[in-house]
C-alpha cells in the first residue's frame, strides 16, 4: 500500500540577515508527508521546526525568507504563493490559544468569517456549519456567540481546532499546540486532534519540543538539530533504536519511571545546541558527540540509508556491503 | 568599562544611525554654546550701559545707517545683538529645561520607590495623586502653579523669582511619568533575593531603596529623562511666549520669539526667525534622540 | 457591572469635591481679596465691612461649602482687575473658545486616524515615511511656533486669511457665533489648523503605533494563517482593536485641547476663555484664575468619567473585571 505523498519540501532553506552575517534558521531541509499520517517534528527550541512550519505556509516573519528549496503540495509548487493555499488546503494552529484568538471579537464571529472567506456558501450555511464545528471539537455549540475569554485553556485551543478545520483542509500543521496548556489537559485536545484527522484522513505535521507528546502521537518522526534534520523515520523505530547519536543522547536522557532506572544518574548530552551564529564546520552535532571523526569535523553529513544525518551510518553500510 | 560601552549593541546601533548622531551634535553643540555664552557672545545684550538705541532694527549682515554697525543677525527693537541675545536665551532655555527636569525625575524617582516600595496606603495615596494630576495636561499645571505662586510673591519680588518659579512649576507638572515607572520596577525588584537578602543583614528601607533599588531601576529613568527634557523646554518656551515665563530681562527663547512676532507686520523678520529657528533645532533635536532611544532601548521592538 | 460604575461615579464626585477644594484655598488665600477690591488706601472700617460682608472670618469649611454653592449657582465672584462678574464673562468668552475647539478636534481625528492607518499598513513606502517625518516635526515644534508661522505665511506674507481676532460673529441668543459669516469662518481656519495641528499628529502617531502592536498579535498571525484577505485582516481584526484605545486616549486629549486653546488664543487673539485665562494669570486676577480652574477641572473628570464608561461598553473583558488602568 503506497500511501500518496501529499507534501513534499525539497532542500528548503530559511534564512535571514543580520549584522552577523547571514543566519540559516533552516538549512538544506528535505521531507515528505504522506496522506493520513501524523508527521512529528521534534526538537530543542531554536531548532528550526517552527520556521519549518512557517515557511510551509508562507508566513515567516521578515527579515527572514525561504531563500532556497521547493515546497511541492501534491502536483503543483507552492513555495512561490503560498497564500493560494493557506487556510484552506493547508491549516495551522499554533501554541497558545489565549492570543490566536480576537478578543473582541466572538467565537461564531471568527467561525464564521473563515468560512465564508474560502467556502462558497450563504450566510445562513456558514452559521451552520459553525455550530457543527463547535459541537464535532465538544464545545456546547450554544456557547457561539461567547468570546474567547470566557473560555478556559483548553476549551479555547479546541476552538482553535475547529477553525483549523472548517474549511476541510488537506493538511494541518500544529506548531506546539499543546504546550500552552495544563498537562491534564495536553492529552484532551491532542486526542481530539488525532481523532478528527484520523476520520477525515487529514495528515498533520505536529510541532512540538515534548518527546512525550511525540510518541504517542505521530509516526513518523523527524529530529531537527541547529536548522537541520537530523534522524527521520518510523516513531516505534527511532525512539527504541535510535541511530543518531543525538536521538541517542535524546532518548537516553529522557527519565522513565520503571525500577530498573532508579538510582542511576539522569544522563545529560554534554553542552549546548550551537547558536546559529556560531555553528561549528561540517556536522552541527560533531563538538558534542562521542563518536565524532575527522570527516564530521569537516563535512556536513547527508541523510544516510534514508533515516539519520550521519557518517557513522555510512561507514556501518559500507562495512555491511 | 568604557570599552565595553563602545563595545555594546547600544553604541552600534548609535553609530548605525546618522538621525542619533546628527541629533546629540546639535544638542551637545547648544549645550557648549549655552555654558560658553558669554565668551562666544560679541556682546552682552543685558547690560543696558551697552546698548544704543540707534542700533534698533538693524537688518542682519548690514551696516546700521545711524552708527555704522553690523551684526551677525541683526538687533532688536532696542538696538541688542540679536545673535548674542539668542546665545543667552539659550542659557536660559537650557537652564529652566534642565533644572525642570531634575526636580521632576528626583521627585518623581523617590516618590516611585517609595510607593513601589512601601507599598500600602502611601502607595494608593501617591499613585491616587499622579492620576489626578495626570487627567491635566501638564502646561495646564505649570501654568496654574505659576500663577499661585506668582499670587502668592509680593509684586515686587515677582520678576525677579519667575526663573525659579518657572523651574518649580515645569518640575512639579512632570514628575508623575518618573513616578510611574520607577513603581513598576522597584515592585519588580523588591521580590528578588537581594532585596531579601539586604533585609535580612538588617539594613533600613531607605538604605535598600536608595543603595539597592535605585541603581537597578534607573534604567528606563533616561528615557524617559530625555523626552522629558524636550517637553520642559517647549513648555518654558511657551510659557514665556505666552507672558508668564522668563520676563523680558531675562529672556529665554520662548520670550524673544514673543518680542519679535510684534515684529512681523513691520517687516523686520529676523526678529522672529532666528530665535525660532534656534528653538526649533534645539526641540527637534532633543525629541529626536529621545525618540531613537527609547526605540532602541525598548525589548519589545527590537 | 453596576458596581464598576457607581464605584467610577463615586471617584469622579471625590475628584471633583478636591478640585473644588483647590479652587477654593486659591480664591481665598492667593493674594488679598480685600487690597484688591478695596485698593491699599482704604479705612478699616470699610475693610471690615468688606471682610464681614464677604463672610472672611467665618470657619474654613463654612466659607469652602459657601463657595461650593455659589459656584453650582455659577456665581463665581468678581473680577479684581475688571470689577465685571467672573460668570459673565466666561459664559461671553466661552462660544468662541467651542466653536474653535470643535474644528480643531474635527481636523485632528479625521486626518490622523486615516493618517495612522496609512501609515501602519504601508510600513515602508515613500509617502508613509514623508508623513511620520512630518509628523515628528509636528509633535517636536511648540505649537506656538506653528501658529506664529502660520500667521506669517499665510496672514502677513501671502495675506489669504486674517491674523488675528475672529472676525463678524453672529449672535443667536446667548450665543455668538462665527460660522455664518465668511470673515467668521475664515478666521477659524489657522486657529483651527493650529489647534488641531497637535493633536492630529498625537492621533496619528498613537493610531499606528497601535495598529504596529496589533499587526504583531498572535490572532493577526493566524487570522492571516486561515487565509483571510489582507482587507478582512486589517479592517476587521486590526483597525477595531486599534481604536479601542486611540478612542479613549484621543478622548483623555480633549483635555489638552483646551489647555491648548489658552495657546492658540493667545497667539491669535482669539476671544475665548483661554485668552481671558492667560490675561488673569499675568495680571494675577485671582476669581478668574479659580474659576477657570473649577471649570475645567469639571470638564477634564466629566470627560475620563465618559471614556472610561466607554471603554465598558466597548472592550467585552472588562465588564467582568475592572476599568482600564487606574483602579487599584
Amino acid at each position: 500500500m503506497t500511501a500518496k505523498t501529499l507534501l513534499e519540501l525539497k532542500n528548503i532553506e530559511v534564512s535571514f540577515k543580520t549584522r552577523h552575517g547571514v543566519l540559516k534558521a533552516v538549512d538544506d531541509l528535505s521531507l515528505t508527508v504522506q496522506e493520513g499520517e501524523i508527521l512529528g517534528i521534534v526538537g530543542e527550541s531554536g531548532a528550526g521546526k517552527s520556521m519549518t512550519g512557517a515557511a510551509i505556509i508562507g508566513l515567516i516573519d521578515p527579515p527572514g525568507r525561504l531563500s532556497a528549496g521547493e515546497i511541492w503540495f501534491g502536483d503543483e509548487r507552492v513555495d512561490e504563493q503560498p497564500e493560494r493555499l493557506r487556510g484552506r488546503e493547508i491549516s495551522m494552529i499554533f501554541q497558545d490559544p489565549l492570543t490566536s484568538l480576537n478578543p473582541l471579537r466572538t467565537v461564531g464571529d471568527q467561525l464564521v468569517e473563515t468560512i465564508l472567506a474560502h467556502m462558497p456558501v450563504s450566510k445562513e450555511e456558514a452559521e451552520q456549519r459553525a455550530l457543527d464545528g463547535l459541537a464535532e471539537v465538544g464545545i456546547d455549540p450554544e456557547r457561539i456567540n461567547a468570546y474567547p475569554h470566557a473560555f478556559s485553556g483548553g476549551m479555547r485551543q479546541r476552538v482553535v481546532i475547529a477553525l483549523a478545520l472548517a474549511t476541510e483542509p488537506k493538511l494541518v500543521i500544529a506548531d506546539e499546540p499543546t504546550t500552552a496548556l495544563d498537562v491534564s489537559v495536553q492529552a484532551q485536545v491532542l486526542d481530539l486532534l488525532k481523532r478528527l484527522c484520523r476520520e477525515r484522513g487529514t495528515p498533520v505535521i505536529l510541532i512540538t519540543h515534548d518527546m512525550g507528546v511525540i510518541a504517542q502521537s505521530s509516526d513518523p518522526i523527524a529530529v531537527m538539530y541547529a536548522g537541520r534534520l537530523t534522524e527521520i523515520g518510523g516513531t516505534r523505530e527511532v525512539l527504541t533504536n535510535p541511530q543518531h547519536p543525538y536521538t541517542q543522547g535524546l532518548m537516553a536522557s529522557t527519565p522513565s519511571v520503571d525500577a530498573k532506572s532508579f538510582g542511576k544518574a539522569l544522563f545529560q548530552i554534554p553542552g549546548a545546541m550551537p547558536k546559529l551564529d556560531a555553528l561549528p564546520p561540517g556536522c552541527a552535532f560533531n563538538p558534542r558527540c562521542q563518536h565524532a571523526h575527522e570527516r564530521c569535523r569537516q563535512e556536513r553529513p547527508s541523510v544516510q540509508a534514508g533515516r539519520a544525518a550521519c557518517w557513522l551510518l555510512e561507514t556501518e553500510q559500507e562495512g555491511a556491503a | 568599562m568604557m570599552r565595553r560601552f563602545f563595545q555594546s549593541d547600544f553604541f552600534y546601533a548609535f553609530t548605525r544611525s546618522p538621525l542619533a548622531m546628527v541629533s546629540l551634535f546639535v544638542v551637545a553643540l547648544m549645550v557648549l554654546s549655552a555654558v560658553f555664552a558669554n565668551f562666544i557672545a560679541p556682546t552682552n545684550p543685558f547690560d543696558p550701559a551697552s546698548l544704543n538705541l540707534m542700533n534698533g532694527f538693524t537688518p542682519p549682515m548690514e551696516a546700521n545707517m545711524f552708527t555704522g554697525e553690523k551684526f551677525l543677525l541683526g538687533t532688536d527693537d532696542q538696538g541688542r545683538d540679536l545673535f548674542s541675545a539668542i546665545l543667552y536665551g539659550l542659557r536660559v532655555s537650557l537652564f529652566v529645561g534642565m533644572m525642570a527636569v531634575g526636580l521632576a525625575m528626583v521627585l518623581g524617582v523617590l516618590l516611585g520607590l517609595i510607593a513601589g516600595y512601601v507599598g500600602g496606603w502611601l502607595d494608593t495615596l501617591i499613585m491616587r495623586l499622579a492620576d489626578i494630576q495626570m487627567t491635566f495636561p501638564s502646561i495646564l499645571i505649570a501654568m496654574l502653579i505659576f500663577g499661585v505662586a506668582r499670587g502668592l510673591l509680593p509684586p515686587e519680588l515677582r520678576e525677579e523669582m519667575a526663573i525659579t518659579v518657572l523651574i518649580l512649576s515645569i518640575g512639579l507638572s512632570e514628575w508623575v511619568n518618573f513616578a510611574r515607572t520607577v513603581r513598576g520596577s522597584t515592585m519588580v525588584e523588591k521580590e528578588k533575593e537581594y532585596v531579601a537578602a539586604a533585609r535580612l543583614i538588617g539594613l533600613n528601607r531607605w538604605q535598600i531603596m536608595l543603595r539597592h533599588i535605585l541603581p537597578n531601576v534607573l534604567g528606563p529613568v533616561l528615557v524617559i529623562a530625555t523626552i522629558t527634557l524636550a517637553l520642559a523646554i517647549i513648555a518654558e518656551a511657551t510659557l514665556s511666549f505666552l507672558g508668564v515665563g522668563a520676563p523680558r530681562t531675562e529672556p529665554s527663547l520662548g520670550t524673544l520669539i514673543r518680542i519679535g512676532q510684534d515684529f512681523l507686520f513691520s517687516g523686520e523678520w529676523w526678529i522672529l526667525l532666528f530665535p525660532a529657528l534656534t528653538l526649533l533645532a534645539l526641540a527637534l533635536s532633543v525629541n529626536l534622540f529621545g525618540d531613537w532611544l527609547r526605540d532602541t532601548l525598548n525589548p519589545r521592538l527590537r | 457591572m453596576l458596581l464598576i460604575i457607581l464605584r467610577r461615579l463615586g471617584q469622579s464626585i471625590f475628584v471633583l469635591f478636591l478640585v473644588a477644594f483647590i479652587s477654593f484655598m486659591i480664591f481665598r488665600y492667593v493674594g488679598n481679596p480685600v487690597d484688591n477690591l478695596l485698593g491699599q488706601e482704604a479705612t478699616t472700617e470699610r475693610r471690615e465691612a468688606l471682610i464681614e460682608s464677604l463672610g472672611l472670618n467665618d470657619p474654613l469649611h463654612e466659607q469652602y461649602f459657601g463657595f461650593v454653592i455659589r459656584a453650582l449657582q455659577f456665581d463665581f465672584g468678581v473680577s479684581y482687575r475688571t470689577g465685571e462678574p467672573v460668570a459673565e464673562m466666561i459664559l461671553h468668552r466661552l462660544p468662541a473658545t467651542i466653536e474653535l475647539a470643535l474644528v480643531s478636534a474635527v481636523f485632528a481625528i479625521f486626518l490622523g486616524v486615516v493618517a495612522g492607518v496609512y501609515t501602519a499598513i504601508n510600513r515602508r513606502g515613500f509617502i508613509a515615511n514623508t508623513i511620520l517625518s512630518t509628523s515628528l516635526i509636528g509633535v517636536s515644534l511648540p505649537t506656538f511656533l506653528i501658529g506664529v508661522l502660520l500667521i506669517w505665511v499665510f496672514a502677513v506674507e501671502l495675506k489669504w486669511l486674517p491674523s488675528f481676532g475672529r472676525g463678524t460673529s453672529v449672535d443667536l441668543g446667548f450665543w455668538s457665533t462665527g460660522f455664518l459669516t465668511v470673515s467668521g469662518l475664515k478666521s477659524l481656519i489657522l486657529p483651527g489648523i493650529m489647534l488641531g495641528l497637535y493633536q492630529m499628529t498625537l492621533i496619528m502617531r498613537l493610531t499606528r503605533a497601535e495598529m504596529l502592536e496589533v499587526l504583531r498579535q498572535d490572532y493577526i498571525k493566524f487570522a492571516k494563517a486561515r487565509g483571510l484577505s489582507d482587507r478582512t485582516v486589517y479592517f476587521g481584526h486590526a483597525l477595531k482593536n486599534t481604536l479601542v484605545p486611540v478612542i479613549t486616549i484621543a478622548g483623555l486629549q480633549l483635555g489638552s485641547i483646551v489647555a491648548f486653546a489658552i495657546i492658540t488664543e493667545t497667539v491669535f487673539q482669539w476671544p475665548g476663555v483661554g485668552l481671558m485665562f492667560i490675561n488673569a494669570v499675568y495680571f494675577v486676577d485671582i476669581p478668574v484664575m479659580s474659576a477657570y480652574l473649577l471649570l475645567v477641572g469639571t470638564l477634564f473628570v466629566l470627560i475620563n468619567l465618559i471614556v472610561d464608561l466607554l471603554y465598558l461598553l466597548i472592550d467585552p473583558r472588562l465588564r467582568d473585571g475592572q476599568l482600564r488602568g487606574a483602579g487599584g
